[in-house]
């Protein structure tokens, strides 16, 4: 590779013991979760240990064959997956509106999206807990306390940002394309499908799993706008520190569990999550 | 490659008729989008502007609504809890958004450099990133509880020191911005990261030529030609930094006593206990009103006052 920056050149090992160390602290808090997850009660006391003799799978399977945390990581796998594909069918629609049609005001409309993801959310935490409660009702039937309701308020955090980063995928596909299509008598949604869809496929799939990770990893409007019903495997996390005598063996496992979506994810996504998390401000 | 606050103008062809595209299809597949942003986006801004100006309490004698004025924003100018707990979000911003930075910008300096398993240790670096909020402030407790956290167990042992977040207002301040930054400083490496590896190469050679010095080169080149991006990603920290809730309920809970209670925390665990509807709509929008401000604030002192600089 080129080097665009001649400042400083080479790299000398102690830029690279440097970074060793560094990643050794950004991995060191994880390590240490996962050393406490393997380990019971009797082996925590004491001095710190760093290394794991036997693997105590007690606290892996306490976990895993809690009825109530079963269904909280059902839950989550649910909502993410089902925000995940809303969200990407969603923004494949609208930015194939914006960036192919002629429409009043697309450019506003398309900033506006993301003024949706910079507000804090403890700020429509008491609006939405309203809402939910006593505003958007049918009969019995509240969006408090369920999957529906979670789904849906996601999208306002990850449409704005499924839109921006499909939109420079979306222009990049040459309009030609799709108007020969068109002549070809292809409707809209033959278009959608048959030409940018597969074109897309990559940028989709990488849009997709950051939306899903974001739905995973939320918590506060989760644990604000869920009672029984629809809790995420989050708010079960959260719900170790108000017990008293926590079981520290048990929170790590749990939090080693949340964890592993993103360690799975990591490397597929790891080129474009800066560019998520920055609204897209950032191309790498 | 900077496009933040700033639609971008697409070179579109708009002279050439297009076939078959109605803008009714456009709405039509913009709708869905539009209805949801619209419902549970914009809805609940302007309920909580409305529920801001009434005395809706669910549990008071009389738990109907009734316009009340300004009367909840009186209030709170004098909440002293609240007016607390927003000194401290400010002063936690500042501390963890200034180190991140800082830190930041060394780290992409280092990354730019030649070594070997770059790309590795760039994964690694990236993995906080990923992680659940929730889960970081799990971890972070994990490190500092006493009697288990190795933190407190070989600060002691080796300084000394006595670590006792949950006990000592100043520690329970400083781990949550420690974490913070652990959390958050990968973002602002890989973002300027990405704007140094597109600088250009000519400044850098001349000023060799003319022989400035290192600091020179940093403060006269470089930095200008990275405002942009540092701007930018102090901004984005600025906001994220502001409603900060998960990791510092995990790990302190807001305590000791309110030493922690961030703005966000302290409208959920003060609100909705209470279910007093009226005021805590008009807490949230004053925290709206003064992230807008700040962020204004700050886009005067640093960008407005000379030209706006472009990236491209």
């Amino acid at each position: 590779m080129m080097r665009r920056f001649p400042y400083k050149p080479g790299g000398g090992w102690l830029t690279f013991v440097f970074w060793i160390v560094a990643s050794l602290i950004t991995l060191f808090p994880i390590y240490w979760m996962f050393v406490v997850s393997a380990k019971s009660r009797v082996e925590l006391f004491g001095a710190p240990n760093f290394i794991i003799r036997s693997f105590f799978v007690e606290n892996y399977t306490a976990t895993l064959t809690n009825p109530t945390f079963q269904r909280y990581m059902v839950n989550s796998i649910i909502i993410s997956t089902a925000n995940a594909l809303l969200v990407t069918t969603l923004a494949l629609f609208a930015t194939y509106a914006l960036s192919r049609y002629r429409l009043v005001g697309k450019e506003n409309i398309f900033f506006w999206t993301i003024t949706n993801r910079m507000a804090p959310p403890a700020v429509f935490l008491l609006p939405l807990f309203l809402l939910f409660t006593q505003t958007f009702t049918i009969g019995s039937f509240s969006l408090y306390d369920t999957r529906i309701g979670l789904v849906l308020l996601y999208c306002v955090f990850n449409l704005p940002f499924a839109i921006w980063t499909l939109r420079g995928i979306i222009d990049a596909i040459p309009k030609e394309l799709d108007e020969a299509a068109m002549v070809d008598g292809c409707n809209t949604w033959q278009v959608l499908t048959g030409v940018i869809l597969p074109l897309a496929r990559p940028g989709l799939a990488v849009t997709a799993i950051l939306t899903w990770v974001f739905a995973w990893n939320e918590y506060l409007f989760a644990a604000t706008l869920t009672s029984v019903n629809a809790r995420t495997i989050t708010t079960g996390l959260a719900e170790f520190v108000t017990v008293t005598g926590t079981n520290w063996g048990q929170m790590a496992a749990t939090a080693s569990l949340t964890l592993v979506p993103a360690l799975v994810f990591l490397g597929l996504v790891q080129r474009h999550i800066v560019a998520g998390l920055t609204f897209g401000a950032v191309k790498e | 490659m900077l496009r933040l606050f700033r639609p971008i103008q697409h070179h579109s062809n708009l002279d050439r008729p297009v076939p078959m595209r109605s803008p009714i299809t456009g709405w039509l597949l913009l709708a869905p989008t539009l209805v949801i942003l619209l419902v549970f986006g914009l809805g609940p801004f302007i309920y909580v502007l409305v529920v801001g100006f009434t005395n809706w309490n669910s549990f008071a004698a009389d738990p109907t609504a009734h316009f009340a004025g300004v009367q909840n924003f009186r209030r709170l100018v004098f909440d002293d809890a609240f007016l607390h707990s927003l000194w401290l979000t400010f002063g936690f911003t500042f501390f963890a958004v200034l180190s991140e930075i800082v830190l930041g910008y060394l780290l992409a300096q280092l990354l730019m450099r030649d070594i070997p398993f770059k790309g590795f240790f760039r994964t690694i670096h990236t993995l906080p990133l990923m992680v659940a909020p929730i889960a970081v402030g799990a971890t972070w407790r994990l490190l500092t509880v006493p009697g288990l956290g190795p933190l407190p167990y070989y600060l002691d042992r080796w300084f000394g020191f006595d670590l006792r977040i949950g006990s000592f207002a100043d520690q329970a301040f400083a781990a949550t911005v420690i974490m913070d930054v652990w959390h958050w400083t990968p973002l602002v490496t890989l973002t300027l990261l990405a704007a140094i590896s597109s600088l250009p190469k000519e400044p850098f050679e001349q000023a060799q030529i003319d022989g400035a010095s290192r600091l020179q080169v940093f403060w006269y080149i470089t930095l200008p030609l990275l405002k942009p991006a540092i701007l930018a990603t102090v901004f984005i920290r600025v906001m994220d930094a502001l409603r900060t809730v998960d990791e510092v309920w995990m790990l302190t809970g807001g305590g000791p006593a309110a030493a922690t209670r961030y703005v966000g925390l302290h409208i959920w665990r003060v609100v909705f206990p209470k279910t007093d509807y009226g005021y805590g709509a008009a807490m949230s929008l004053l925290t709206l009103y003064v992230t807008i401000l700040l962020c204004w604030l700050m886009y005067v002192a640093l960008v407005a006052r000379r030209e706006l600089p472009r990236s491209e």
